[in-house]
């Protein structure tokens, strides 16, 4: 909890390290000032880029005291404005499920080896990202809390399967080795309120240590200040589940 | 942009992006969360030419109704054009 006699302080930059296959990748890092130790979270930016929205997203978490880090999932791709780069990747199908888990990992990766770190990392993502999140929680095994906001196409049809995405999520809800946030809006249509029941279910049958929270009046993406389908109370109050959750798991 | 629909065709022409006119070689129509326009899903159409990089492109989202009219608006022009004997078609 922050008051207002403390020293506040934020380092953010663009750093690079390596992802999947050994590439070089940009990556924005915003962490506190000090010597730490401090928990980190890895971010996994939505289909529209990496856009300025998770460069704030990023700073904030930095802020509350953790070493945040937002690797450029589409740096491989193409550079230009967020929206030129992502448009490019969505016409392309988006990036494969393969290279974000290995980039995700090598964030987490260097977030810990760092000297500051206090040995626990969690990652948080929205849209795609939130997919990205809940799969890395499934398929890889380094994070110690995953805040799934939002994700669509967590449940995949068969018709739905590229060869960028192959494998429906769900299909490893058995594989989730970390506790989970979930935060979703009832009006949303992607992932619907159908979807989400069915995941929550998936999740507490596999006996999965979550907490899920829906919000009424909320559609997709009700964070994103910068866009209409923002909703005030509900953005307040998972910022403040979020945070919660991510302190108990992370400290 | 979560649905990942998107559908794609070559084209020739002429788009104008914010350097100036460019020439087309691609339209890729994705129905999906737009940048701009204020609905959860529309379509969104993207005039490209990829070989100029990511920045050459005349973008346009519209709501899922406005894309039908459009898309009618676009075949009845053809349709007239194509009637018209005085009409003919310039092939470079």
């Amino acid at each position: 909890m922050y008051t207002t006699e403390q020293f506040e302080g934020i380092i953010a930059e663009t750093i690079t390290i390596n992802g999947t296959n050994g590439d070089a990748i940009h990556t924005y890092f915003a962490r506190p000032m000090g010597a730490g130790p401090f928990p980190a979270v890895v971010l996994a930016h939505h289909l529209p880029g990496w856009d300025e929205l998770y460069r704030e997203f990023t700073r904030k978490l930095a802020h509350h005291g953790y070493l945040a880090i937002s690797p450029d999932l589409y740096c491989r791709e193409a550079h230009g404005t967020p929206e030129d780069v992502a448009a490019a990747v969505r016409a392309e199908g988006g990036v494969s499920d393969d290279q974000v888990m290995g980039d995700l990992e090598a964030a987490a990766k260097y977030v810990l080896s760092l000297p500051n770190s206090n040995g626990k990392v969690g990652t948080f993502g929205t849209c795609s990202g939130g997919r990205h999140v809940f799969l890395a929680g499934c398929r890889l095994d380094c994070f110690d809390a995953i805040v799934e906001c939002w994700g669509g196409n967590v449940i995949m049809s068969d018709e739905q399967l590229t060869d960028k995405q192959p494998v429906s999520p769900n299909s490893y809800t058995q594989d989730l080795n970390a506790p989970l946030l979930g935060l979703f809006g009832d009006l949303d249509q992607s992932p619907t309120p159908d979807q989400v029941n069915q995941h929550e279910k998936e999740l507490k049958a596999a006996g999965k240590d979550i907490e899920f929270h829906r919000y009424p009046e909320a559609g997709h993406g009700f964070f994103y200040f910068d866009r209409p389908i923002y909703h005030q109370s509900s953005a307040v109050d998972g910022w403040d589940k979020m945070l919660t959750f991510l302190g108990k798991n992370l400290s | 942009m979560c649905t990942m629909i998107c559908e794609r065709t070559e084209v020739e022409g002429s788009g104008k992006g914010r350097d100036g006119w460019f020439p087309l070689e691609m339209v890729n129509v994705s129905y999906d969360h737009p940048f701009n326009a204020p609905w959860e899903y529309g379509v969104n159409i993207d005039f490209v030419n990829q070989s100029r990089g990511v920045g050459s492109r005349v973008a346009v989202e519209l709501s899922p109704q406005s894309a039908k009219r459009l898309a009618e608006t676009i075949i009845e022009a053809l349709k007239r054009g194509e009637a018209d004997p005085q009409i003919q078609v310039s092939v470079l």
